[in-house]
């Protein structure tokens, strides 16, 4: 549950770094910093829970099975979908750590994975352990699918008001000569009343 | 290997976290876009350019190798 | 259609039909009955050589050494192991250009047939020949027309594909022009990576002035010795000038570089103004065009450029800063809108230069507009801010003592009407319509 709701925090970051939005009483860089080092943390959190998974004895999971599908033998295809999710995890950091070396189309063609793997994620988390389904952890577990989803909502909506290209300088033109018309008026005006 | 920064100003939105970054060399304009340093990185500030570089939502801020 | 005038010297015209020839157009018999057949080489490379020996610069406005484009274009696919593409730019997107068009019409197989050879010196299978939209139902049919009769003569050994630009400022720009042949807007992208090295689907791309194809396509035929024998040691050769005086029509003439300016604006007073190089370019005063020349290395003592060879004497009736206003609206227009220095500065600069011209400036307007000059210049991903800054700086300097009159309530024109700034018909050609949607710039 930590991990999923770390997942959902740095996924609703990710989403605001979209939109050049800030975080209120934050500076601007923090926004990226901690959308970076959110994600960073929850590779760790991601091997801890794999680890433990793997060790606590309860059911038999195979190492490989975090990382290759449909290997274990224990709940197989909601264990699969995790290896999905954190296989695809894994593209977008490693993408993103070696940033320099790769073209913008490739990174950002890889990063947008991160949108099939945070529901893969949420999947195989309410599907893999009978916790989630209700109580207390389900409501955490719900109110993180319907963050994720208002947050593209949002995005979406926001990217759609944006000024087209072809129409931005127009715009400007016309609010800054008004503008300008505006104080003529005043001044001729306050010539006027003289 | 000396460095210098570029911004893309067709990616660049204004967003300004460089500046804060890396005031010595990234200033805001008035209408809160990036003048940039273009002289190479002086040593000492090549880390926070890098933390610069990092924190643009947009990826327009880039190091590149410098010819000069 | 623009006439065509010859000028004093008698190696000239060398681009432009001989006089006896009048405006006639050239057909492809008549084209190598006067200048002999294509002499193709048979192997790459050993153009460039020649092309460096007679010093041929870029006809376009930017004067880049010719040879230095060729070179990196063939070194660029050599390395990267992709066939260039070679580009006729004839888009002329500049309003107050007619020297590319008229080119094309009069002597369009000297443009392909430099197409041709610098497709062969490079190892390029793409050539594109590119004009403007706007004259697609006379110089464009004359190209189809020109491509077809050397395709019955099988000619060209690389087939030319004909394509034209949508009527913006900015569809002439290297990286503009290759983003509208791609199927995108028209609009610039940013440098890095250079054309030469990445451009039209990715390969190695050359792109080259019309007027510069055509020197190169006579320097292929007569060496570069022949080149040499007019213009200037620095800046050798001849160019095409558009010439704009008083009320009629634009002239073009052929002219050697560094003839004294004098010979192209005529007689002006020392208080009346030359535009030199269009709406990107510099405004000088009548006593400096008188004893300046026609070359990059004197003009740069006044802050001015050849650029694609426009040369505009302001008649004393007209008001410079009027028309400059006028210019500096329709460049803001013109914008791309995608980088914020150019899409903020361009259009604060234009309101601020109406007030100006309008008589409404306060203190505060000269300097704004020199603050904001000075914001957009070299902060876009092309040169559209520099140019437009460049324009206005120049104007400030010309116009200084008009804009007092003006802050007085005065004018020194008489064709404004009654007052400063009322519209009349504009000296300065500024097309009608600008960009309003996505679908003007595809």
């Amino acid at each position: 549950m930590v991990l999923l709701v770390l997942l959902t925090l740095v996924m609703l970051l990710g989403l605001l770094v979209t939109r050049q939005g800030r975080l209120p009483g934050l500076p601007k860089f923090a926004v990226t910093g901690l959308h970076r080092n959110l994600s960073l943390l929850a590779v760790v959190f991601v091997l801890i829970h794999v680890l433990t998974a793997v060790y606590d004895g309860y059911v038999r999971i195979p190492l490989t099975s975090a990382v290759i599908p449909l290997t274990s033998s224990y709940e197989r295809v909601w264990l699969g979908l995790g290896a999905v999710a954190f296989d695809l995890m894994l593209a977008v950091i490693a993408t993103s750590l070696l940033r320099r070396h790769l073209s913008r189309k490739v990174w950002r063609g890889v990063h947008l994975l991160a949108y099939v793997s945070w529901p893969v994620a949420w999947v195989h988390s309410y599907f893999s352990s009978k916790d989630l389904q209700h109580g207390i952890l389900f409501v955490l577990a719900l109110a993180c699918l319907l963050a994720v989803v208002a947050g593209v909502i949002w995005r979406l909506a926001s990217a759609a008001r944006d000024v087209p290209r072809a129409e931005r300088v127009n715009l400007l033109m016309a609010a800054v000569h008004h503008r300008s018309a505006a104080h003529d008026r005043g001044s001729r005006e306050r010539t006027a009343a003289r | 290997m000396a460095e210098k920064l570029i911004v893309n100003p067709i990616d660049c939105k204004g967003h300004g976290a460089c500046a804060e970054l890396l005031p010595e060399l990234i200033t805001t304009d008035e209408w809160g876009y990036p003048i940039v340093d273009p002289r190479p990185i002086p040593p000492g500030l090549e880390r926070h350019a890098r933390a610069a570089v990092s924190a643009c939502p947009t990826l327009a801020l880039k190091l590149l190798r410098s010819t000069t | 259609m623009t006439t065509v005038t010859e000028p004093t010297m008698t190696e000239l015209p060398r681009l432009l039909p001989a006089a006896q020839d009048g405006n006639q157009v050239q057909d492809l018999r008549a084209h190598l009955a006067r200048y002999g057949r294509l002499p193709y080489r048979d192997r790459m490379g050993t153009l460039i050589h020649d092309i460096e020996a007679a010093g041929l610069t870029g006809r376009g406005g930017a004067a880049f050494p010719v040879h230095r484009k060729l070179a990196a274009v063939y070194e660029a696919s050599d390395r990267r192991r992709r066939p260039p593409v070679v580009i006729a730019n004839g888009a002329e997107s500049e309003p107050a250009s007619d020297k590319d068009a008229t080119l094309l019409w009069l002597a369009p197989h000297l443009v392909l047939d430099g197409l041709q050879l610098v497709a062969e010196a490079v190892g390029a299978d793409t050539a594109i020949l590119y004009s403007h939209a706007d004259r697609s139902n006379d110089v464009g049919r004359r190209l189809r027309n020109a491509v077809a009769e050397r395709e019955a003569a099988t000619l060209d050994r690389v087939p030319v594909q004909l394509a034209e630009a949508p009527p913006r400022f900015l569809a002439g720009q290297e990286t503009a022009l290759i983003n509208h042949l791609s199927g995108r807007p028209s609009v610039p992208r940013f440098v890095p990576p250079r054309v030469t090295e990445r451009g039209y689907n990715g390969a190695p791309t050359l792109v080259q002035n019309v007027e510069t194809l055509a020197h190169l396509a006579l320097i292929a035929r007569r060496g570069p010795r022949w080149f040499r024998a007019v213009g200037t040691r620095d800046e050798p050769g001849s160019m095409l000038a558009t010439i704009r005086r008083a009320e009629g029509q634009p002239r073009i003439t052929e002219v050697p570089l560094g003839m004294p300016l004098k010979e192209l604006t005529g007689d002006v007073r020392p208080d009346q103004a030359v535009l030199l190089g269009g709406y990107h370019g510099t405004w000088i005063s009548g006593q400096q065009a008188a004893t300046l020349t026609l070359d990059n290395a004197t003009l740069g003592s006044a802050g001015a450029r050849v650029g694609a060879g426009i040369v505009i004497t302001l008649p004393a009736d007209r008001c410079g800063l009027v028309e400059t206003a006028n210019a500096v609206r329709y460049l803001a227009l013109e914008s791309a809108g995608q980088c914020g220095p150019c899409l903020n500065g361009l259009p604060r600069i234009a309101a601020a230069f109406a007030e100006l011209a309008r008589g409404r400036a306060g203190p505060q307007t000269r300097e704004d507009l020199e603050r904001w000059c000075g914001l957009v210049a070299g902060r876009g991903a092309c040169h559209h801010p520099d140019g437009t800054a460049n324009l206005v700086r120049s104007a400030l300097i010309t116009f200084a003592a008009e804009a007092d009159r003006h802050a007085r309530g005065r004018c020194s024109a008489t064709n404004t009407g009654a007052n400063p700034g009322a519209s009349s018909t504009p000296f300065l050609p500024i097309p009608r319509t600008t960009a309003r949607t996505e679908d003007d710039w595809t």
